[in-house]
């Protein structure tokens, strides 16, 4: 029989009821008394200089109350960057400013120029298209290596160069990978691309600014996954406003996956302007303009060497990355090709030697930093494709030469610096064999080739590092942050609880997830636990959701604040039953006596923390509430083994999923259903990239898939139904719930499965020439690789 | 401006627009009917599907005018008037078709409309008829289940 509670059980979720009804709060919802709106004029070209702003005509259209230019910003600070990454001759990343408008030049298509706010959108829309932007268009740089060739027009002049960082992973390495690989019985070498995505939140970034001239308090609403994050990055660094004078809210968010961790311009905006005009002002996206202005993600173009003996063993790694960074620096984007990336490219397997090397590259486009994965998909994709490719060159089956090389001892320090604690890349395959029925493939195979369809299988592994992070390690790597998190559990008189959690949820279900695990410890209904979250004025300090770790991180600061709150709760059961407080126990939402009858309930417990007549007031304060800051000791690391079955059609070229199964490792797990929904969306953003997905960008730096048009998200008929399973699960052993994190496994695992599947139907109908195609993979593009 | 009455949800409506105001802006602004939501500019993603006359609209390629005396159904007129959700809203919380929530409104306006039509549609239909709708959240796995749950097929589905 399945739980219907607590630990381990698929509760309901409690948030579905305002969703389901049209109830939810999100931030375009939000409309404040006597709000203006904004519309933004952006950039038209890539690069240019810009030599200055007409407004006159447009500041004297109907409605609109000031017009603002980057003039305007030019005393407050630019956008900052989280993250400083030290190359391999010791030099710091180059660091150029991002100003709020645009000063000076435009450096992509969507560089927001100037800024009108208007008593309706409507009359701001129509006077941004009155303003004139004189700009001197100049030679755009799009391509990586077309930006780092010599004499390249440069993104920003100071940096004197586009080049941001050069940076090896692990630089001892070097030498010794390359002997290793010079040396080596075989070398698989793979060219690839890991396509440039736009993350695509359904609802679109969205801000409000708020002033109250009495208080001189500012309050922003915006479009976050970590409003404690946005309310130190733009109070500190951008407008100067210290933070208990500003408020940050990320009411109901609708989707993020890394777009919505980044400060972005809009926020400062709205934020500064409010003040300025003394009036709520409210900016939402179009989705044209968040393709032109949400970073962007992946843009990798690497080569990866593997080295083998004959018999499959690996024996080095060596990668070389040209990453792009776009036009400036994004909150995080110089961790994603660095840290996030090279930390990963040991993958599940025992490889004595890698080195990572990582060109990152301005470019005039949009910026690009995390997405779903950030970093790890890159490392994964690489891997997991080169493995395919060795084995076929070797003559072993993909299944067979990664069970060879598989990590099966734990703690496995790696020699990309990371030590994993835990896992069991073997039951983890044994597991998908299982539910992917690999032993029915051939018949299956057979049937697509009595239909004219070549049939293929793809399996791979994936590692990824979750539970981001401790503070200490990403100190010494560049990180500008702690990445802790906080909780703050409060017990109310009649012994209800709200937890506030610096974690946000924007789809993950924490208001119910969370309130599964305080219901488990302490012994009382979920439905008498509440959660809040997203809001800096009733909120702990917290670093917010990101890198699947609000459970890892977030909900191992509320287990820790729930310990200190029933360490106190055992003080007043002992007090109250007059016993030893060592003899307490709390089991079922009662206080115990060990050994005796002697009970007292939780809500006595929490009344008379509250009402403290009969109280140990000389020893203990009255009050039943706790705040905990918990900093992970190491990272954790989901694991798992994906399978895919496609249908090539060789005629068209046209590829069709017809079968995808996931066996992950996510440790402990709080809700079954809440995970497995988690692992069926990273599926389908990774068969996404692999099969539709694609940011292009013309020679001149137009944004050609600029909308739904023409950037082809996945449909519900472009997936298929998806088996997945994570029954092997293996403790984390560092954190107190033993979770793992499961935000991002799908989208990480399932890109090279795709591939891998289309590769090995292509290469059993007989094309034994295609060994790669990039994403994605669009019939045009396999029809092409069919025809050679 | 211009003057449209409809009635929307079962209530007589009206309100001043101008001729490019458009059904989405006048639900959400003008009757503060946030559910229908707006998630791109070119009509694909069909967050703001709302019924009309009975059929399936997006409400952001729809003129306020022209629904001009129309009877019109928003994801808020779903449930019951105590609060009960519909048989469909409650499959899609049942099998966990929502996560962040924002193309709900639409996924199920969509569902309602392609069940009332076709009350046992196969999986393959129910994924052609979501063409219009897009989720970046559940790998559209769990709408799925949940619209051939709502249909009486629940073990239709082919995985799990």
């Amino acid at each position: 029989m399945p739980k219907d509670s607590g630990i381990g059980a698929s509760v309901k979720r409690r948030e579905d009821v305002r969703f389901l009804t049209g109830r939810g709060r999100y931030t375009d919802d939000i409309n404040l008394r006597g709000q203006a709106h904004v519309a933004f004029l952006r950039a038209n070209v890539a690069h240019g200089r810009l030599r200055g702003v007409d407004v006159a005509a447009a500041a004297a259209m109907p409605g609109v109350l000031r017009i603002f230019t980057g003039a305007d910003f030019a005393a407050v600070g630019g956008l900052p960057c989280g993250w400083q990454v030290t190359g391999r001759d010791g030099q710091v990343m180059k660091e150029p400013r991002h100003p709020v408008l645009a000063a000076g030049k435009v450096r992509h298509v969507g560089d927001p120029i100037a800024a009108v706010v208007a008593e309706t959108l409507e009359a701001a829309r129509d006077a941004a298209e009155a303003i004139v932007a004189d700009i001197e268009e100049l030679p755009a740089v799009i391509d990586m290596r077309g930006a780092l060739a010599a004499g390249a027009p440069l993104v920003h002049e100071e940096a004197g160069t586009n080049l941001c960082f050069d940076w090896g992973f692990v630089e001892d390495n070097r030498a010794a990978t390359d002997a290793a690989i010079a040396a080596a019985p075989h070398v698989t070498t793979l060219d690839l691309v890991n396509n440039r995505l736009i993350p695509n939140a359904m609802e679109p970034r969205a801000a409000v600014g708020d002033y109250n001239p009495a208080t001189g308090d500012s309050t922003l609403y915006t479009t976050s996954q970590n409003p404690h994050v946005i309310r130190l990055l733009m109070g500190a660094f951008v407008l100067g406003i210290p933070e208990h004078k500003l408020r940050v809210v990320a009411p109901d968010v609708g989707g993020g996956f890394g777009s919505k961790i980044f400060h972005y311009a809009e926020e400062a905006f709205v934020t500064f302007a409010a003040r300025a005009l003394n009036r709520p002002v409210k900016w939402t996206a179009q989705r044209s303009e968040s393709a032109l202005s949400d970073a962007h993600g992946r843009d990798h173009v690497t080569r990866i060497d593997l080295a083998l003996d004959r018999e499959g063993h690996f024996l080095a790694i060596r990668t070389r990355t040209l990453a792009n960074m776009g036009a400036y620096l994004s909150t995080f984007a110089p961790s994603v090709p660095t840290y996030l990336h090279g930390t990963l490219m040991a993958g599940n397997y025992r490889t004595p030697l890698i080195h990572v090397g990582v060109q990152a590259v301005f470019t005039n486009t949009v910026p690009v930093d995390a997405y779903r994965g950030a970093g790890r998909p890159e490392a994964t994709f690489q891997l997991e494709r080169v493995i395919d490719k060795a084995a076929r060159e070797l003559g072993i089956d993909p299944v067979e030469i990664r069970r060879r090389n598989f990590i099966d001892r734990f703690p496995y320090q790696t020699p990309v610096a990371v030590a994993y604690d835990t896992g069991n890349y073997h039951a983890t395959m044994d597991k998908l064999v299982a539910i992917a029925d690999l032993a029915g493939f051939e018949g299956r195979r057979q049937a697509s080739a009595r239909k004219g369809l070549l049939r293929g299988l793809g399996v791979n592994c994936y590692i990824e590092a979750c539970g981001i992070a401790p503070s200490h390690l990403v100190g010494q790597l560049g990180a500008r942050a702690g990445l802790y998190e906080s909780a703050t559990v409060r017990v109310n008189a009649t012994g209800g609880i709200v937890v506030m959690t610096g974690s946000h949820s924007h789809g993950q279900g924490h208001e119910t997830t969370f309130p599964q695990v305080i219901a488990d410890m302490i012994g009382i209904p979920e439905s008498q636990v509440e959660i809040v979250h997203g809001d800096t004025a009733n909120t702990p300090m917290g670093m917010g959701t990101y890198g699947s770790r609000s459970l890892a991180v977030g909900g191992s600061a509320m287990v820790r604040a729930a310990g200190k709150v029933i360490a106190k709760a055992k003080k007043i059961a002992a007090h109250l039953m007059e016993a030893a407080e060592g003899d307490i126990t709390l089991r079922d939402g009662k206080f115990t006596v060990a050994g005796t009858d002697r009970s007292v309930d939780w809500g006595a417990v929490c009344l008379a923390a509250y009402v403290p007549h009969n109280y140990p007031l000389a020893e203990l304060e009255p009050g039943l509430e706790e705040t905990a800051f918990y900093d992970p000791a190491n990272f954790t690391f989901p694991a798992g083994a994906y399978a895919c079955e496609v249908e090539v059609d060789p005629e068209t070229g046209r590829v069709v999923i017809d079968r995808f199964a996931a066996a992950d490792d996510f440790g402990n797990v709080v809700n079954p259903m809440i995970v497995d929904g988690q692992v069926h969306g990273g599926i389908g953003q990774g068969i996404g990239q692999a099969l539709c997905e694609g940011a292009v960008y013309d020679a001149n730096g137009q944004l050609v898939t600029g909308s739904y048009m023409d950037y082809a998200m996945p449909r519900a008929d472009d997936v298929p139904s998806y088996v997945v399973d994570h029954s092997c699960a293996t403790p984390c052993t560092h954190n107190p719930l033993g979770v793992k994190g499961c935000g991002e496994a799908g989208a990480i695992g399932s890109p090279p499965t795709v591939v891998n599947a289309v590769i090995d139907a292509l290469q059993r109908g007989g094309h034994r020439h295609v060994t790669h195609i990039d994403m994605p993979l669009s019939p045009a593009r396999v029809w092409a690789a069919i025809r050679g | 401006m211009a003057r449209v009455t409809m009635t929307v949800n079962g209530k007589a409506v009206a309100g001043e627009v101008e001729g490019r105001t458009l059904l989405v802006q006048f639900l959400r602004e003008g009757l503060g009917l946030t559910g229908t939501h707006v998630g791109c500019d070119t009509s694909q993603c069909g967050a703001c599907v709302v019924h009309m006359d009975g059929a399936p609209v997006k409400a952001c390629a729809v003129l306020a005018l022209d629904a001009d005396g129309a009877e019109v159904r928003t994801i808020e007129g779903m449930a019951s008037a105590d609060g009960t959700l519909s048989p469909l809203q409650q499959a899609f919380q049942d099998h966990h078709a929502l996560q962040c929530g924002f193309c709900t409104p639409g996924m199920v306006m969509s569902a309602a409309a392609l069940l009332a039509g076709n009350p046992r549609p196969s999986e393959h239909e129910v994924r052609e008829y979501l063409e219009g709708n897009l989720c970046r959240c559940t790998g559209y796995h769990n709408i799925v289940k949940a619209i051939m749950a709502a249909s009486g097929q629940g073990a239709a589905i082919a995985a799990e």
